[in-house]
């Protein structure tokens, strides 16, 4: 039925829980937007963005109806029955054209409108301010520049405009090396470790093959030793497993040749490519979303999902980068292929260990906006946001989000902000309804004009900090321990429920811990401000006395 | 009993001690009849240990040259190292932990001499009992009578003296249905509830045995039981295939054709041998320090533990259904009615009744499902995982009913009055323990070699004031309702806090939970101000 408002209803559908043999009647909407379900007894709704649905598919008929099974990308699958088919295929074909935007310009961003005017949305923006970032780290300084070669993204077009390089970079050393780089992506720097001045550098593999070499590429890499003089050499982390890499090289990639290079130090990591972390969720997805599950069939299928495993190996290399760098004093370069999953997986997440600034809520939001978005993780093939080629999309964002959970597990007082910030920028990478996260790069994003025509998820989130703290997080603690020493034995990682059982509710403990802290400290600071109230009368009558009970 | 003739060496000098969470030190090593002492010599510092022998599961020795190391893995999941210089020193303090921590004469056991300063043995012992919990169900009194047949625990050796049975079966008839069931355990009411007035009963197996016998006071005993109302269930502990062959050992099954108006569930639940295997390979995975996760899953899942934890969750769910939702009685047991069934019992009651969860009634419920109804401690808590000894009645069905209780805590974090560090003392306590508590493997053992007047009681030590907060929950908020968990193997895990209890993570984690006390206090402060 067609609605003069613009959207289509079809009642009497029923939604099933994934889980149970619970159902719950209702009507269906699908708005410009969203696909809403209103139960009929409660008017609770289920309400579902269409850029988070990932596939739909129609079952064959039943006596009941016709199904209809819809997979999102923030793990929710909702499976409803329309009673009458012509009403299900509607949707179902309405859905299917409503999945697959062809131009950034269909995606929510460009519509929501939270009714801010220019000047909030201008201010949202300018919430995360990379340069004050690498000024916080002590940069520019006596070793390293901000260089302007990358300033029309000639050089690179998937970098930013503005990169840190040593200050024995000349520019010809620098395109030299880019042009010796797969797209471009020459060595910089991206976290700079005050303390011992040891660099993080990160750049794609080298076009080596199987002998070639760049002088440029060669002394930029000196440049970066040079920089360092706590160290003689400096870390070459190639994150890819070695038969990847050396595969690479019959391309005409590759890695670098300890021969050529003075003073590196190289080594594998073995983190595997984003086709397997693909393959991997999916089967995982399929074991935790099999119903009657035992619990042998759950963990050996964990096991042969290796989901747990992709997990600890970057939190492995991440824990191998920072020891580096804070035990050693060692400058390190981190690659992979193209230099924008696992080097971002790696170089984000070893800051975080390093950093206790990164495990703020707005250090954390600035770690992103760093080595995510401006060094050009590709969010839009990743996230599947238009219609692209599905060998392109692959968890790996949502990896790096499941590690810092890992770690928010291992060290509850670490960190500032709670599970449900991870889970609330999880949702937003998918949902296209904020700028930061649309196109694959800097350059892209500009042509877009996102800062004037979309808002940013960071003031968004800012503005609703209070639910996404974490009531143990300690400063102090921070203060004893700067720099974070996780155990990776395997026993330590546990599956995410929250994230991929996140809107399964059956599934989780029907009480929260967090929950209750947060009512009771707002109950006590309700109770403060009373008592800062009632102080602050002067002469207060006797029946106010504030050491009564109240 | 002389300890001193198994302490040939009962002094060492110079010895060093590597234990998880500490650095290495240097000290003094002290064995007495009891206890391993030992005290670090550095200047400033005193740190001590005191180990019960009783605590350690497994001795290793090793020597090389002159000196020799003593590797000590305790029930308790420690594992400490000690250097010691001199070879024949070294073997005979090995000799004596092997032969002192595993001593037979309970007698002679550590709680019999254990005499702290605020604790008299003038003290009540213990918190409950069946004519406690009778005299306070007045609801009970109508249908159900205290029979006190087991006075001299001649009718069934590993009950209580007391008991609650159906206000119109006499003694005489109970004592027929006693030699129907097996070990004499007849059925009898562990559980009223008060919302609808069903109970909960249980026994052991009736000894129908391969020529389908019956016996008409069991079966007019259970017809009293849902007198009035249309039907009870009966859930055995077995598969149906298990019940079956147990008629052919002389055991068996309520049959339908003689007990038509009650409907058998089996649920197959592991016990004994199996259940000790399972706790071995799981104990066996977490020390492997491999940095390998598929090893890690594989030998998890190969265990089978949490396969347990489900299927005791999932049992006692069911049972707690039929009670509650459905609202029939329910008689609960498998073969000797001492394990599986006390699992699952203990495990409904806290999901229905909230009386049970307090840190109090939570400890009441202990004693009375596990202590007075006759698990066998002493059997089933010999030994722990480490030990080289031969299986005999070993079975961690005590410390499966623990790890259950705190998967509930978990999915219900401010539903139960007590915390974790409760379970974590009472799976230590039933292995090695200062108290008298968990002595014996029945109230009339006890009672024989005069436990009560002779040792402390931990139930009422855990509720001394010093020791009551630590135990207690601070976000406790009692409610009403029924606690149903959820069985997904999603929603369970693997208790960290015990079994991974000596590495540095799960430190930081107890931390956070001290964090989370001093908090609550300190609002609660302000709130009241």
């Amino acid at each position: 039925e067609e609605h003069g408002q613009g959207y289509t209803s079809v009642e009497q559908v029923r939604l099933l829980d994934r889980f149970s043999n619970k159902s719950t009647n209702g009507t269906l909407y699908l708005t410009a937007t969203h696909l809403i379900f209103v139960e009929s007894s409660s008017n609770n709704s289920t309400s579902i963005l269409h850029h988070h649905i990932a596939s739909v598919e129609k079952l064959s008929l039943t006596t009941t109806g016709c199904p209809l099974v819809i997979q999102c990308r923030n793990f929710r699958v909702v499976h409803f029955v329309v009673q009458r088919e012509r009403d299900c295929h509607d949707i179902y074909s309405s859905l299917l054209r409503l999945l697959r935007p062809v131009s950034y310009e269909e995606l929510y961003a460009f519509s929501y409108n939270p009714k801010q005017n220019d000047q909030q949305r201008e201010e949202g923006w300018q919430l995360i301010d990379l340069g004050a970032e690498f000024e916080r780290m002590g940069v520019p300084c006596d070793q390293w520049q901000l260089t302007d070669v990358n300033r029309d993204y000639k050089v690179c077009e998937t970098y930013p405009r503005d990169l840190y390089v040593p200050i024995t970079a000349s520019k010809p050393i620098i395109v030299g090396s880019s042009k010796f780089r797969s797209k471009g992506r020459f060595p910089v720097l991206t976290y700079f470790y005050q303390e011992k001045k040891a660099a993080v550098c990160r750049c794609s593999q080298p076009l080596s093959g199987f002998s070639a070499r760049c002088l440029e590429d060669e002394s930029l890499l000196q440049a970066i030793s040079k920089a360092n003089h706590n160290s003689r050499f400096v870390y070459v982390m190639d994150t890819r497993p070695k038969l990847n890499a050396l595969a690479n090289r019959a391309a005409g990639k590759g890695y670098e040749n300890e021969d050529n290079y003075s003073n590196i130090r190289f080594q594998f990591v073995g983190i595997e490519n984003i086709h397997v972390m693909r393959t991997s969720l999916q089967k995982l997805l399929e074991v935790i979303g099999t119903r009657s599950l035992n619990m042998s069939d759950y963990l050996v299928g964990l096991e042969s999902s290796g989901w747990l495993r992709h997990i600890k190996a970057v939190v492995d290399a991440a824990i191998f980068l920072t020891k580096a760098v804070t035990v050693e004093g060692a400058s390190v370069l981190v690659h992979c292929s193209d230099g924008w999953d696992r080097t971002a997986q790696v170089c984000s997440l070893g800051a975080l260990l390093m950093d206790p600034y990164y495990r703020t809520m707005k250090g954390f939001m600035v770690l992103i906006e760093k080595d995510w978005i401006s060094f050009g993780h590709k969010f839009a093939d990743r996230c599947d946001q238009l219609d692209g080629d599905p060998k392109e999309v692959s968890p790996i964002f949502t990896q790096f989000l499941e590690c810092v959970w890992q770690l928010t597990e291992q060290f509850p007082q670490a960190f500032e902000f709670s599970e449900w910030f991870l889970l609330q920028i999880h949702e937003h990478v998918h949902s296209c309804q904020y700028g930061n996260f649309l196109g694959n790069n800097q350059r892209q994003r500009e042509e877009l004009q996102l800062r004037e025509r979309t808002h940013s998820l960071w003031a968004f989130l800012m503005s609703e900090k209070q639910n996404y703290l974490n009531p143990f997080y300690s400063p102090a603690y921070s203060e004893v321990h700067p720099v974070l020493a996780p155990s990776t034995l395997p026993y330590n990682f546990k599956f995410w429920r929250n994230m991929y059982h996140q809107f399964d509710r059956s599934m989780h403990p029907r009480q929260s811990i967090l929950k209750a802290i947060l009512t009771l400290r707002d109950n006590s600071r309700n109770a403060e401000s009373t008592l800062q109230a009632l102080e602050s009368v002067t002469a207060p009558p006797a029946w106010c006395d504030p050491h009564r009970d109240l | 009993m002389e300890f001193s003739e198994h302490i040939k060496t009962a002094n060492v000098e110079d010895v060093v001690l590597r234990q998880p969470l500490h650095p290495p030190s240097r000290g003094t090593l002290c064995i007495t009849g009891h206890h391993l002492l030992f005290s670090d010599r550095e200047e400033g510092s005193s740190r001590q240990l005191l180990l019960l022998l009783r605590n350690i599961d497994a001795v290793e020795k090793r020597i090389s040259g002159s000196s020799g190391t003593i590797t000590i893995k305790c029930k308790d999941m420690r594992v400490l190292h000690l250097d010691i210089p001199g070879m024949e020193q070294c073997l005979n303090i090995a000799h004596s932990i092997e032969t002192l921590s595993c001593l037979d004469g309970v007698a002679a056991m550590y709680p019999f001499f254990y005499r702290p300063s605020d604790l008299s043995l003038q003290n009540q012992w213990g918190l409950s009992s069946t004519e406690k919990y009778y005299s306070q169900m007045k609801e009970l009194h109508n249908r159900w009578r205290l029979s006190s047949v087991n006075r001299d625990y001649s009718v069934c050796p590993s009950y209580p003296p007391a008991v609650i049975i159906p206000q119109n079966t006499d003694d005489d008839m109970l004592k027929k249905v006693a030699k129907f069931r097996q070990g004499g355990r007849f059925p009898a009411l562990c559980y009223y509830h008060r919302k609808n007035g069903m109970v909960i009963l249980r026994s052991s197996q009736p000894l129908t045995g391969a020529n389908r016998k019956r016996c008409r006071e069991d079966e007019h005993l259970l017809q009293a039981v849902i007198d009035g109302s249309d039907k009870g269930y009966i859930i055995d502990t077995r598969s149906s295939q298990q019940a079956q062959q147990a008629r052919m050992t002389g055991g068996g099954f309520e049959s339908k054709s003689s007990y038509s108006h009650w409907k058998r569930l089996h649920r197959q639940m592991e016990r004994g041998k199996a259940l000790q295997e399972s706790l071995i390979k799981l104990v066996e995975a977490c020390g492997d320090e491999s940095h390998n996760m598929d090893r890690w899953l594989s030998k998890l899942e190969n265990s089978k533990w949490l396969s347990h934890v489900q299927t005791a969750l999932s049992t006692a769910g069911l049972l707690a259904e039929c009670v509650e939702r459905d609202g029939h009685s329910v008689l609960v047991h498998g073969s000797e009615g001492t394990d599986s069934t006390l699992l699952i019992s203990t495990l409904a009651q806290l999901i229905m009744d909230p009386c049970c969860r307090t840190l109090e009634g939570f400890l009441a419920l202990l004693e009375r499902e596990w202590v007075q109804a006759g698990h066998p401690f002493q059997q089933r808590c010999a030994h722990f995982a480490y030990s080289h000894a031969r299986l005999q009645q070993e079975s961690p069905v005590f410390l499966l009913m623990l790890d259950c209780v705190w998967q509930l805590w978990r999915q219900f974090p401010l539903a139960l009055g007590f915390s974790e560090a409760l379970l974590l003392r009472l799976a230590t306590e039933a292995y090695a323990s200062d108290y008298g508590t968990f002595l014996c493997n029945s109230h009339q053992e006890r009672c024989a070699l005069g436990v009560t007047e002779n040792t402390h009681c931990l139930f009422q030590a855990l509720l001394r004031p010093t020791e009551r907060d630590y135990y207690s929950n601070p976000l406790y908020e009692p409610t009403e309702l029924a606690i149903w968990p959820s069985v997904h193997p999603q929603s369970l895990q693997l208790w960290r806090g015990f079994f991974l209890r000596w590495t540095q993570q799960a430190r930081q984690l107890e931390e956070a939970q001290e964090e989370i006390r001093n908090m609550v206090i300190e609002w609660g402060k302000m709130a009241l101000s």
